[in-house]
């Protein structure tokens, strides 16, 4: 299981590329999907690398990322 | 592909005080990183029943579309001082003019002045993006020299329309201001620093501290003709020789 995972409303996303740029895992890229805006959405590339750290979705002009992270075992 | 959630935490998603409609921005805008910062600030303080936002004319002209509070949207520049009257008449409320550079710091630049002068207890929040995004990327106040423009194609000459104009270092020069900084959205790291100053403006019109004004240096990919990446690297490299980032006034 990868650490964190994100979901990405291709509707909202307008193709500007820079979710792709502020992932520091390169997670992210360009499906080559056209959504109704005609716009090339992003999808999860290596979605196993993801750690939820939420760079791309804090830098997504159009707020069109959502970001989990797996729960942190309690500590005894 | 999507990867299994349901023994995940959601950690990010949109926030409550933003409506759910879709930005009218340009692809990579900066002006939709801010529209989602103000909607987390507004969250985080639980003022969204008594906040108000003063929409300007240029590209965020529908900013009352955004945010689930009440706004009013005003005449060309004069954000500033709709969001004054609102204020005085109502000091309980919230209230936040959102404006360009053509809005705040060229047309609108005697009500501007006068606001922070006086001292209102409002937050701005003051987009520079060094153009007229909305009518086609003529030339601002705020243009840097040699920049081309459709109303300067040549580049800016300084000898003809004159220099950048650092318009928060201005009003920094004003006695009553309680709060002037310049933040950038270019990095992760800045939109963090962003998210912080924006809060502490806000912070400061609920703890009634007075002015507070959060320049931000934005990107508009269209007019500058360059993508949103190569736009975020001009900021970073360019922009903010010419703006340099930090606080100005800080009398909290
Ligand atoms: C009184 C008046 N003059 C001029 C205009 C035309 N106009 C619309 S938006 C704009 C400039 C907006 O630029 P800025 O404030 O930098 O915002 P941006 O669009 O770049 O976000 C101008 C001059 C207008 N709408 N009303
Ligand atoms: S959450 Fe972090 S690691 Fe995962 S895709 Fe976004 S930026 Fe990359
Ligand atoms: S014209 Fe420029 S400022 Fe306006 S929405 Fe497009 S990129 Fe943003």
């Amino acid at each position: 299981m990868p650490r964190g995972t994100v979901r990405i409303d291709e509707e909202r996303c307008k193709g500007c590329g820079l979710c792709i740029a502020a992932c520091p895992q390169q997670v992210l890229g360009f499906s080559g999907e056209l959504n109704h805006s005609g716009y090339n959405v992003v999808h999860m590339e290596r979605p196993s690398a993801c750690v939820g750290c939420a760079f791309c979705a804090m830098t997504c002009p159009d707020i069109a990322i959502e970001v989990y992270r797996q729960k942190v075992p309690a500590q005894s | 592909m999507q990867v299994e959630t349901a023994d995940m935490v959601k950690v990010f998603s949109r926030p409550q005080s933003l409506t759910a409609a879709k930005s009218t921005y340009c692809p990579g805008c900066h002006h939709g990183i801010l529209t989602r910062i103000i909607g987390k600030t507004i969250d985080e303080l639980g003022i969204a029943e008594r906040t108000v936002c003063i929409a300007p004319v240029g590209c965020s002209v529908f900013a009352y579309n955004w945010y689930r509070c009440d706004a009013i949207q005003a005449a060309h520049g004069r954000a500033s001082a709709v969001a004054t009257g609102v204020k005085r008449a109502d000091p309980n409320l919230i209230v936040f003019a959102y404006q360009g550079d053509g809005d705040f710091a060229s047309i609108g630049t005697a009500e501007s002045i006068h606001a922070a002068n006086r001292g209102e207890n409002i937050t701005v929040i003051f987009v520079n993006n060094q153009v007229y995004g909305m009518t086609g990327g003529e030339m601002a106040p705020t243009s840097l020299v040699h920049q081309k423009t459709t109303t300067t194609p040549a580049g800016r000459d300084p000898a003809q329309v004159g220099y950048p104009i650092r318009f928060s270092e201005m009003i920094a020069q004003l006695d009553a201001p309680t709060y002037i900084t310049r933040q950038a959205l270019f990095d992760t790291r800045r939109i963090l620093d962003t998210e912080e100053a924006i809060k502490k403006a806000f912070e400061n019109q609920v703890n009634e501290k007075g002015y507070s004004l959060v320049e931000v240096l934005s990107t508009c990919p269209t007019n500058w003709r360059m993508s949103p990446i190569a736009s975020n690297k001009h900021v970073a490299d360019v922009v903010t020789e010419v703006f340099p980032l930090g606080d100005l006034v800080d009398r909290r």
